[in-house]
């Protein structure tokens, strides 16, 4: 089945490098994307489902139903969007009563959402089991010389009894992807902490979020990483804008995997939108 | 509600019926309270808003302001040695706390441009023109470009009420 791109809200609308740079290494992957007509916000788990599980869940399912519609699977480059969709199709596919009533609602729409209609897919997870690695080192142009801190975000891995990738405390699948390019991953403490902007903490407690994304940030940089690659827009907005935040000289860029892998297809890194970035992306690779 | 500090049965009862039983599991051992990131910056303790959720102390859990640093990572959940659903168990909470009016401005404003726009970032004319330097289209292939879609959204935060519980608190 093809695959429906699901944008959300800071990939286009703050960082529209990481969609570029998606749309970019996939058509040299080979991977044919449509664009998810009508979509919304996924709506953001960390906020919209801590307001009220049933809006949340009703929103996701009509984006669902969107993908249905256009008869693909539905893929993101944000583990919020994957957080809310994955989970929301799973709730979906487990509980008919939850079912019967988003489906009284989207009624009103003319739309209805059908359990296990459509698969879930999250850019780093598609690449990594679906793309083989040949495939992927033969897309690439250069070797990155780069040491790298890789941020797997929190709601791409979990919940792992659903999601079901890799081991939630010692992933190794970003890290594979990101060695594929030549740089190496770093090891460093609390690798897998959170960077403090999820759950609705950005938005209500914004020093409480700026601590966590400080305490990554001194390991980051003590670790000697020259780059932060993440997988999720809004752990890269909390990076990028968290730096300059804080004041200090960390001076880390921060790509999403989707912008590194530009780099080594060597992309124009005009068209990987690093000009949105606060923190420059000087990267000698 | 009971008193602040009289256990509300009926209360409890409806946390079980929203999120299952797990929250009876837990036997205080602080595994989540020693994972949780946020708990590393500030006072709030995981542990404790279970205890408080199993003792069924809603006028306690509900106004708190400890409820809202989870950053629902979920770190706390997959340690749990009880199986809790820890992150369920705060969600569900959160929930109530909306609708008994506890909710931050920063937060009511996150779901007005969610009503407004479909999308919780507003766009500029910076981004837009970014976009297009970037080859991509200036507005993206969402409820931006498509205003029966958007209508979509509003009509299901309407049926959820979720708008109408942010202006009645």
């Amino acid at each position: 089945m093809d695959l429906a791109f699901f944008v959300g809200c800071i990939a286009p609308l703050r960082y529209p490098g990481i969609e570029s740079a998606t749309r970019e290494v996939l058509e040299r992957l080979g991977v044919s994307i449509r664009d998810l007509e009508g979509a919304s916000c996924c709506p953001a788990p960390g906020v919209t489902r801590s307001f009220d599980v049933k809006t949340w869940v009703t929103m996701a399912a009509r984006n669902i139903a969107l993908a249905e519609r256009q008869g693909q699977n539905i893929m993101t480059v944000c583990n919020g969007c994957f957080g809310s969709l994955f989970e929301s199709a799973h709730l979906l596919g487990e509980d008919p009563a939850l079912l019967r009533d988003v489906n009284d609602i989207l009624e009103g729409l003319n739309m209805t959402v059908t359990p296990h209609g459509v698969e879930v897919r999250h850019f780093a997870e598609f690449l990594a089991k679906d793309v083989s690695d040949n495939t992927i080192k033969k897309s690439f142009k250069r070797k990155l010389d780069l040491d790298v801190a890789v941020h797997y975000g929190c709601h791409f891995l979990k919940p792992s009894k659903i999601k079901q990738l890799d081991d939630p405390e010692r992933p190794t699948m970003v890290d594979k992807l990101v060695e594929l390019t030549g740089a190496r991953s770093l090891e460093y403490k609390d690798k897998q902490m959170c960077c403090g902007a999820g759950g609705g903490v950005r938005a209500r407690h914004p020093d409480t979020a700026l601590a966590m994304t400080k305490a990554k940030m001194d390991i980051i940089k003590e670790a000697g990483a020259d780059c932060i690659v993440d997988v999720c827009p809004f752990c890269h907005l909390q990076y990028d804008k968290g730096q300059k935040a804080l004041g200090k000289d960390y001076d880390i860029p921060v790509l999403h995997l989707a912008q590194l892998y530009g780099l080594a297809m060597d992309i124009d890194p005009k068209l990987l939108g690093f000009e949105a970035h606060d923190i420059p992306v000087k990267l000698k690779v | 509600m009971a008193a602040d500090n009289v256990p509300d049965t009926a209360w409890k009862s409806t946390l079980i019926d929203d999120v299952g039983e797990t929250v009876n599991l837990c036997f205080q051992c602080g595994t989540c309270t020693s994972s949780c990131p946020s708990g590393r910056m500030t006072a709030f303790r995981t542990r404790q808003i279970l205890r408080m959720a199993q003792f069924g102390l809603p006028e306690l859990i509900l106004p708190s302001d400890d409820l809202w640093y989870c950053t629902t990572c979920y770190t706390c959940y997959e340690r749990c040695p009880r199986g809790v659903e820890i992150v369920g168990i705060i969600t569900s909470l959160r929930n109530m706390a909306v609708r008994a009016g506890f909710m931050s401005e920063a937060h009511k404003d996150l779901v007005k441009t969610l009503y407004e726009t479909g999308h919780l970032i507003p766009t500029s004319d910076k981004i837009m023109a970014l976009r297009k330097d970037l080859g991509l289209d200036e507005v993206p292939h969402t409820v931006l470009r498509d205003k029966e879609a958007l209508k979509q959204v509003q009509y299901i935060m309407e049926q959820t009420r979720l708008l109408m519980i942010i202006k009645e608190s």
